[in-house]
C-alpha cells in the first residue's frame, strides 16, 4: 500500500514537474525550430510593416497633415483648427497668398512658420482623414503625386526641405515651441528608406 | 550689408539677417507711414510691397529682401500723383483713425496688379487686414473705384 502510495506520488510530481517545465520552455524553443522559415519570410514582412509605421507616424501627425487638407483649407496647431482668416487653396492665386505671411524660413518675431517652397500639398494629395493604408495609397500612386516614382518619393520625404521642417518647426504666436512629430528625423528617414528598399509594400486592412 | 531699392532708390543697410523688415523701414530708415500692429503678420498694418508681391513686413526677414524691389506707403503714389488707390481711398473719405489704412491700400494696390476687375468675393479673399474702426464698408467702395479708375486711366492713355 505504502509502494503503490509512494510510485503514485512519485509520478505525479515527475508529470507535474514534466509539464511545468513544458509549458515554461518548451513553447520558446518549440517555436524557434517551428517557426524558422517562416520567420525569415515573415521578418521581412515584420521589418517593411515596422518601417510603414513608423513612417506614417510622421505622416498623420498636424505637422504634415495641416497642409494635405482634404477640404481645402489649410489646418493651424497642434488641434489642427482651420486657417485663420479665411484663407483657402485659392489664396494660392491671389495678391494675398501664403508668401504674403510665410517665408523660406521660421519667423522668431512673428511665430509665423516658413520653409522654403512653402505651400499647401498639391490637390490630388488630400490626406486629412484618411487611413495610413490609403495616405499610403494615394502617396506611392503616380496619377496622384506628381509622377514620381518609389525612389523619387524616397527622395521627396527625406531630402525636401520643406517634409524636414517638421523637426524644425519653430514657435507659435506666444513664443511656444510647436510640437515634433513622434519619431526622430534620423530614425524617420531610416524608416522611409527601409519600407521602399523593401518593396514599399502597402499592409492590408 | 543687405542691399535692395526702396521705392526706387538703391540702400544698403548693416544690420542682422533676421531684423524684420518693418524695424528697418520705419527705425532705420525712418518711413512711418508703414505701421506696425500685431507684430504677428495677422492685421496687415505692415503690409508692402517686395518685388510687386504683398508681404507683411512685421514677418518678413530683411535678409529676404537682398536684391529686391521694395515699395512702401510713400511709394505709391505722390499727393500731386496719387495712386488709384489714394485716389479712391480720398474720393470715398474711407480712415476713421487712419492708421491700418496704409496697410490696406498697398494690400489693394497688390490686388489690382493681379485682378483689375475684383467681385466682392474677391476681395473678401484678399482683403484680410483688420480695422478697428470698421471702414470695411467704405473701403469696399474705394477699391472697386480704385478699380475704375485705373481701367479709365488705361483707356485715356
Amino acid at each position: 500500500m505504502k509502494k503503490t502510495l509512494f510510485l503514485t506520488i512519485a509520478i505525479g510530481i515527475m508529470l507535474t514537474s514534466i509539464s511545468w517545465v513544458t509549458a515554461r520552455y518548451s513553447a520558446e524553443e518549440l517555436s524557434i525550430e517551428v517557426m524558422t522559415e517562416p520567420k525569415e519570410v515573415n521578418s521581412t514582412q515584420e521589418e517593411s510593416e515596422i518601417a510603414f509605421n513608423k513612417m506614417m507616424d510622421v505622416l498623420t501627425h498636424q505637422r504634415c497633415i495641416n497642409c494635405h487638407p482634404s477640404d481645402n483649407v489649410p489646418k493651424q496647431g497642434e488641434d489642427r483648427h482651420p486657417h485663420r482668416f479665411g484663407i483657402t487653396r485659392v489664396n494660392s492665386m491671389n495678391a494675398t497668398n501664403c508668401n504674403t505671411c510665410h517665408q523660406a524660413s521660421n519667423n522668431d518675431y512673428s511665430g509665423v512658420p516658413g520653409a522654403p517652397e512653402w505651400s499647401l500639398a498639391p490637390e490630388k494629395m488630400r490626406w486629412e482623414g484618411l487611413s495610413r493604408i490609403e495616405i499610403a495609397q494615394s502617396m506611392m500612386n503616380p496619377e496622384n503625386n506628381g509622377n514620381r516614382t518609389p525612389e523619387d518619393v524616397m527622395h521627396h520625404l527625406t531630402e525636401h526641405e520643406l517634409v524636414l521642417w517638421a523637426w524644425e518647426p519653430g514657435v507659435d504666436a506666444e513664443g511656444n515651441p510647436r510640437e515634433l512629430p513622434p519619431v526622430p528625423v534620423d530614425e524617420y528617414i531610416e524608416a522611409v528608406k527601409t519600407w521602399i528598399e523593401l518593396g514599399a509594400v502597402i499592409p492590408t486592412e | 550689408m543687405i542691399s535692395f531699392t526702396i521705392n526706387g532708390q538703391l540702400l544698403m543697410v548693416d544690420v542682422e539677417g533676421d531684423t524684420p523688415l518693418l524695424w528697418v523701414i520705419r527705425d532705420l530708415l525712418d518711413m512711418k507711414g508703414t505701421k506696425f500692429g500685431c507684430g504677428k503678420a495677422a492685421c496687415g498694418a505692415c503690409t508692402i510691397h517686395v518685388d510687386g508681391e504683398a508681404v507683411r513686413s512685421c514677418s518678413y526677414a530683411v535678409k529676404y529682401a537682398e536684391g529686391k524691389s521694395i515699395t512702401t506707403i510713400e511709394g505709391l503714389g505722390t499727393a500731386d500723383n496719387p495712386h488709384p488707390v489714394q485716389q479712391a481711398w480720398v474720393e470715398e473719405v474711407v480712415p476713421q483713425c487712419g492708421y491700418c489704412q496704409p496697410g490696406f491700400m498697398m494690400a489693394t494696390a497688390a490686388l489690382l496688379n493681379k485682378n483689375p476687375n475684383p467681385s466682392d468675393e474677391d476681395i473678401d479673399k484678399n482683403i484680410i487686414n483688420v480695422c478697428r474702426c470698421g471702414t470695411y464698408y467704405r473701403m469696399r467702395k474705394a477699391i472697386k473705384k480704385a478699380a475704375e479708375i485705373n481701367a479709365n486711366s488705361i483707356t485715356n492713355s
